[in-house]
């Protein structure tokens, strides 16, 4: 029997985790994978708050479906933007995208 | 009396209890036993693939096949995997190992895997998922990723190539499956491969044929079979994501192959031909066992004639023909089913048959319309007299003429 | 220790792990596969949450076809010599501090709320949570309005990233 605080602290470790990435890496890309686990962090939050507190309703599975869609959007749209950027500034360095315009 | 398996199973679980072990454990080793078992039937009938894929392409092509190993080359398979086994194991220098040795092995489990929700018989089923639809999509997913694996981790220009072209059509042909998946889901009320089975009074292909025939292109899409086979094609990219490996890895990617077709024939036969469903199945829950394969057979036959029949198509081709046509088309067919399934909800059974194939010959023929009309369009375009590039006209360097694209229809007016 | 915790304790150690390999490592496609394994065990904690279309959905849209987009986006934008310069920036030190300041202050204000060591309520034996979940998902009295807003904010994106992506052709 798993008790909540398990998967609380299991879920902040994953969200430390990826906002580590976020603030340590350099590749855009990787920035965006640590995005991702933060996400999945917040998931897992929000199914363990459904599973221990309200089982009978379904909110926190709701939810959990629109953050899926809300983080596909954002990969989408994020790898999209990292595309253009390569191919005019041909580097997706974070440290060396730091111009608005040439 | 009709059901062996489930007798053994009850047997061995007294015995194993009256050894004295507790419960969980008992369940435990059964469950263990169940997958074994069920993973080496199912590698024992990949291998049958094998000698039935050649003997299939021989007739097609008028000749004989296999004859000289066993009676009418049974022992052709076995040679090929002894063959296989004793070849040189090379690993291409500046492969990522790790990488490169996992991706066969993914590609065949994530095969073996589907085999966990398919319904062998109303008694025989690995695991009764209610998301079973979801479950077949998701490994499918997967089997990608296995591609992917594959094709980055050779260092080949030409295996990287091909993967990218692969893991593009499986990802693009997913979506049209997906949607016409839900044709069955929507018939009948549930997501779990069995509950569809058993609420299959009539088989839904009567019902709703043109989801079958929608989701059969797209499984030989998914599948890399021709004529969507652009990924193997040994005249322009050499043999694709498996070019740089030998041996078993490659017996590997080959029966995983075969084994992925005929795991589409059975979910196909589950969802739309009645899976298990037939004669004398009430009495003797074995004869499910029959009727499934015998069913799954069939439809693995149906693409194997599909395979020796028609040519390639290319890249191009295959996209426009999935993102112009099938996904529309699969969309069209999900809304009138589930429009005319409300409306007919309360007709009687006959009349319900009737109405639903109606309702889908109606979007087969406007369907065959809008064909004809954008191949009558496409003609009139193609016969013009183009207008001779003008002297000093610019283009900016880099930019490459577009390839004119054939009409995506072979219908005849 | 009863099997499930086991089971918990194992997956848990499992996506932590590969979560770890996700930010340190140099190889970037190493990284992708790493947070393949990492979304993966998220999955396997669904299952045991008892949610089990949750779990087949994250594989089906993270590892089906988020990690392949970043395997393609990470092959697509490489340059030559990538992999030789060090992927982490030279202040690492600060973002590790954050982030254990962060987990710290997670750790202690969950600690103190009253709910924390909930115990494990029976599974409600009423609807399957399949059918509540797209009951809920389309009823006017729960949650179609952020259903239909994610869907417009999916065709955004799709139309957003095709217009980002498209390759002007000059001339």
């Amino acid at each position: 029997m798993v008790p909540l605080s398990w998967y609380l602290i299991f879920s902040a470790a994953l969200f430390s985790i990826g906002l580590f990435g976020v603030l340590a890496r350099k590749n855009a890309v990787a920035i965006l994978m640590g995005v991702e686990l933060m996400l999945n962090s917040v998931n897992v939050n929000l199914v363990a708050f459904w599973r221990y507190r309200t089982p009978e309703g379904i909110a926190g599975q709701a939810f959990a479906v629109i953050v899926f869609a809300v983080a596909a959007a954002e990969v989408a749209v994020g790898l999209a933007l990292i595309i253009s950027i390569y191919r005019r500034r041909n580097t997706v360095v974070a440290d060396e995208i730091d111009l608005l315009k040439f | 009396m009709g059901d062996p398996v489930g007798q053994i199973a009850r047997w061995l679980e007294i015995l194993l209890l009256n050894w004295g072990l507790s419960a969980p454990l008992v369940t435990l080793i059964k469950v263990v036993l169940g997958v074994v078992v069920l993973a080496s039937f199912v590698l024992l009938v990949d291998i049958l693939l094998v000698w039935v894929e050649r003997k299939v392409v021989a007739r097609f092509q008028d000749r004989l096949g296999p004859n000289r190993l066993g009676p009418f080359g049974l022992i052709q398979p076995i040679a090929d995997v002894i063959k296989l086994l004793i070849k040189e194991d090379i690993t291409p220098q500046g492969a990522d190992r790790i990488v490169y040795n996992l991706a066969p092995i993914m590609a065949l489990a994530t095969v073996i895997l589907l085999w966990a929700v398919l319904p062998l018989s109303p008694t025989m089923l690995g695991t009764d998922l209610n998301v079973g639809v979801l479950y077949v999509v998701a490994i499918g997913a997967i089997s990608t990723l296995g591609i992917i694996m594959a094709g980055w981790s050779s260092n080949n220009k030409y295996a990287l190539l091909g993967a990218f072209r692969t893991v593009a059509q499986m990802v693009s042909y997913e979506i049209p499956m997906v949607i016409v998946l839900m044709v069955p889901v929507l018939l009948a009320g549930s997501m779990g491969i069995n509950s569809i089975v058993q609420q299959q009074e009539v088989w839904y292909i009567i019902i709703a044929p043109l989801a079958a025939l929608v989701f059969l292109i797209t499984s030989i899409a998914e599948l890399g079979r021709a004529p969507f086979d652009l990924l193997e094609a040994e005249s322009e990219i050499v043999a694709g994501f498996h070019i740089e490996y030998t041996g078993m890895k490659f017996g590997l990617f080959y029966a995983g192959e075969l084994l992925h077709a005929l795991t589409l024939s059975a979910i196909f036969s589950s969802l739309f031909l009645g899976g298990w469903r037939g004669f004398g199945v009430d009495a003797a829950p074995i004869l499910g066992l029959i009727w499934f394969f015998a069913k799954a057979f069939f439809i693995y036959w149906v693409i194997m004639w599909v395979k020796y029949s028609l040519p390639r198509i290319r890249i191009d081709q295959m996209l426009n023909f999935n993102w112009k046509f099938l996904t529309p088309l699969s969309l069209v067919i999900l809304i009138v089913t589930a429009i005319s399934d409300k409306l007919l909800a309360d007709a009687s059974p006959p009349l319900y048959v009737a109405g639903m194939l109606g309702v889908n010959l109606v979007v087969a023929w406007g369907t065959l319309q809008v064909l004809r009309r954008t191949a009558r369009h496409e003609r009139r375009r193609v016969a013009e007299p183009k207008p001779a590039a003008a002297p000093g006209s610019r283009r900016a360097p880099g930019a490459m003429a577009s390839a004119h694209n054939p009409p995506i229809s072979t219908t005849n007016p | 220790m009863s099997p499930i915790q086991v089971v918990f304790i194992l997956t848990a150690m499992t996506t932590l792990g590969a979560a770890l390999m996700v930010v340190t490592v140099q190889n970037l496609v190493h990284a992708a596969l790493w947070l393949i394994l990492s979304l993966f065990g998220i999955a396997v904690t669904f299952v045991i949450l008892n949610a089990g279309f949750l779990a087949v959905a994250q594989v089906v849209i993270y590892i089906g076809a988020i990690s392949i987009l970043m395997i393609f986006a990470i092959m697509l934008t490489r340059r030559v010599a990538e992999d030789v310069n060090p992927q982490i920036g030279r202040r690492w030190w600060w973002a590790a501090a954050i982030s254990v300041v962060m987990f710290v202050g997670l750790a202690w204000m969950l600690g103190n709320w009253s709910g924390f060591r909930s115990p494990l309520p029976a599974a409600s034996s009423g609807m399957d949570p399949l059918v509540q979940l797209g009951e809920a998902l389309v009823s006017v009295n729960a949650y179609v309005l952020p259903f239909e807003v994610a869907s417009v904010l999916l065709l955004a994106a799709l139309i957003g990233a095709l217009m980002i992506a498209w390759e002007r052709r000059p001339g």
